[in-house]
């Protein structure tokens, strides 16, 4: 919607009210050099709306405004809105400013005659010329209606009035008192047709929340939702939350989440910046100590961190994240680290919302902490509109959200985490295992959208020193934890021991089999060597003896040759 | 700026002896309504003020700064600043009955 704002600023000139939001709405602000019609019962921030929209319009937008009272006196005004701020009075001083306090009391005036509400006119148009205004607040001109008794010339007057304005070119805001079965008492919203804007203030569960809806206005593209807004010591703030498209970057940049065996876990090493992530699990398996560590882990980075907590105090949270060696209050000091904490029945769920809205305005964090959003209770649906829109609300900024959820018996809370776990991005799940006669933690990653990650169960422990994941060990009945992890780890080491000795055993076996083979060897190649020299005797013998038989042939041929 | 002055209490000041009636006509410009109530006002003293009133016109359109200080909304209206407490009157003063009631020169419920 904002496109088209920009896409038409020209159509209709606007007047910004500088209410943070409202501007965004009505894409620009009120229409500029015409009347508005603020309605809505009593007590719904009408007057507020309309002063904080002068004196937006004198501080701010460098437009004067005269701010005509039917109800309050001047003091009083200034007195009330003082709490937020606004210093009238100084104003009034500065010429940006005029105040002008209309008394209608009927027993004081007798009527005779005919008569016009000319002298209206020549007060307001003293007022505006006296100080140059752009703009101009009636509230409530409907008290005009108790004062004289012919509603018919009333009538008559005030379509004058509102003519008068915009000839004058004048913005205005126009109050009136939400009426039966119309937006006011006497039917005002048929004389200021250009822009109607409604206030409400329901009551749902015993908890209030302020709401405005944009009723019509002439000639400009306008958000139709109703938005709830918030009046507090800052004044107002009007909350455009609607679920925007699906349009938003995706960071693939990874942060850690401040336990090393957890990063781990991710093949890429933490998860994505801009990625909201669920932590569930049960009571007392350390919900808040982990997020802590996401925490602290962000601002080591030298990020931003919001932490809205519904269940402990900001002292709480840091004393206990002492206990694991985690130095919370440094980074609070530094100005990097916010707590707002607050019951969750505080405030109806809009009004969460909005007051988150306005604290991610002002702290611009990098990193939110949501703990728990099983805090929120109330009508299903809501509930997980209410979560819906809060994670848009993160995601299209890029903030990574770490959201912890409160589970019951291992089980999710009904309505709360069913519907959203398939929005989270990654979803561990701390468990608390019973074995043995002992509890202990695991945790596993159930989802990790676009990494891969562990399947294992991986015991936790939580230390002077922080969160350590400890090793796998698997036993037949799954993973072991706790005691049955240590008596499994003394059972694995003495077999191991054991192994080991019947290794050295077999080692030592072979050397002296090896030994006694070499010996033997020697034996047999010492006799074949005996052997062998008999062998050679022999031969050397028997050549002796055939040489010795040649020569006596020879000598006994011989001697028988000289015989012959 | 403040349109709200105390001030033009400090007209009640002069001479005023005792049954003295200070009036004041509040108009804007020669509209018929304005000479209408201007003709009715003079009408009315001259009959039963005679000799004790003061009639002091003032129009807005010239001073228009004069309006929030005796909370004028509507046009013409007679304001009594004098004897006190302060009455207003509105519109062209054709009824005498409720000029005269409202001017407390008759009683609101008349004595048979």
């Amino acid at each position: 919607m904002p496109s088209e704002a920009t896409t038409f600023p020209a159509l209709l000139p606007k007047a910004p009210t500088g209410i943070g939001g409202f501007d965004e709405v009505t894409l620009g602000g009120l229409p500029a050099g015409r009347p508005s019609l603020i309605c809505g019962a009593a007590g719904c921030g009408k007057t507020l709306f309309a002063v904080t929209f002068l004196v937006n319009g004198a501080t701010r937008f460098g437009e004067p405004g005269v701010f005509m009272s039917f109800e309050e006196r001047a003091e009083d005004l200034a007195a009330n809105v003082a709490s937020l701020g606004y210093d009238l009075d100084g104003l009034v001083a500065e010429g940006k400013l005029a105040i002008d306090y209309v008394r209608v009391e009927r027993s004081e005036i007798e009527e005779s005659g005919e008569y016009d509400l000319e002298g209206l006119f020549v007060r307001l148009g003293f007022a505006v010329d006296a100080i140059g205004a752009k703009r101009v607040v009636l509230d409530t001109i409907e008290t005009l209606f108790s004062g004289f008794t012919d509603p018919a010339l009333l009538r008559a007057e005030l379509r004058r009035l509102f003519g008068w304005i915009k000839d004058r070119g004048l913005t205005a805001i126009i109050t009136g008192e939400r009426g039966e079965g119309q937006l006011t008492r006497q039917g005002l919203e048929e004389y200021v047709s250009d822009c109607v804007v409604l206030l409400d203030n329901r009551v749902e569960d015993q908890i209030t929340t302020r709401r405005l809806r944009i009723v019509k206005y002439r000639g400009s593209a306008h958000g139709t939702n109703e938005y709830p807004f918030l009046i507090d010591g800052d004044g107002i703030s009007v909350l455009p939350v609607t679920s925007s498209g699906l349009n938003r970057q995706a960071s693939s940049e990874i942060i850690s989440s401040g336990i090393p065996g957890l990063d781990a876990m991710f093949r890429t090493g933490g998860f994505f910046r801009g990625s909201s992530i669920l932590l569930s699990g049960v009571a007392g398996t350390g919900k808040t100590t982990i997020a802590s560590h996401f925490a602290d882990a962000a601002c080591r980075r030298g990020e931003r961190c919001l932490s809205f907590v519904f269940e402990e105090s900001a002292e709480e949270i840091c004393r206990n994240a002492l206990s694991v060696g985690l130095d919370l209050q440094r980074w609070v000091s530094a100005g990097l680290l916010r707590f707002e904490a607050a019951r969750p029945s505080l405030y109806g769920l809009e009004m969460h919302l909005a007051r988150m809205h306005r604290d991610l305005d002002r702290f611009e964090p990098d990193v939110v902490v949501i703990d728990p959003i099983s805090a929120f209770r109330g009508p299903d649906t809501e509930v997980h509109a209410t979560l819906l829109r809060m994670m848009d609300l993160l995601k299209s900024r890029g903030i990574t959200a770490l959201f912890t959820s409160l589970c019951t018996d291992g089980t999710m809370v009904e309505g709360t985490d069913q519907g959203l776990s398939s929005l989270m991005d990654a979803w561990v799940r701390l468990e608390d295992v019973e074995a043995n006669g002992e509890r202990n933690r695991a945790l596993y990653v159930i989802k990790a959208r676009g990494m891969s990650h562990s399947n294992q169960v991986r015991e936790y422990r939580m230390t002077d020193t922080g969160i350590e994941l400890i090793e796998p060990y698997i036993g037949p009945e799954g993973v072991l934890t706790g005691t049955a992890r240590m008596s499994q780890a003394a059972r694995e080491r003495a077999a191991a021991a054991r192994r080991q000795q019947e290794v050295e055993r077999r080692r030592r076996d072979l050397a002296r089999r090896r030994e006694a083979m070499e010996r033997q060897i020697g034996e047999l190649r010492a006799a074949l060597e005996i052997e062998e020299e008999e062998a050679n005797l022999l031969l050397t013998q028997e050549d002796t003896h055939e040489a010795t038989l040649a020569s006596d042939r020879v000598a006994v041929a011989t001697l028988r040759g000289a015989a012959e | 700026m403040n349109l709200n002055p105390a001030s033009t209490e400090d007209a009640s000041d002069c001479d005023a002896g005792p049954g003295q009636y200070h009036l004041r006509l509040y108009v804007a410009g020669q509209t018929s309504k304005s000479l209408a109530a201007m003709v009715n006002l003079k009408r009315v003293c001259e009959e039963h003020l005679a000799g004790r009133y003061e009639i002091e016109v003032i129009d807005l359109l010239k001073n228009p700064k004069l309006a929030a200080g005796d909370q004028i909304l509507a046009i013409p209206t007679l304001v009594r600043r004098l004897p006190a407490p302060l009455k207003r009157i509105i519109g062209d003063l054709s009824n005498t009955e409720k000029v005269l009631v409202g001017l407390d020169i008759r009683p609101r419920t008349p004595i048979t």
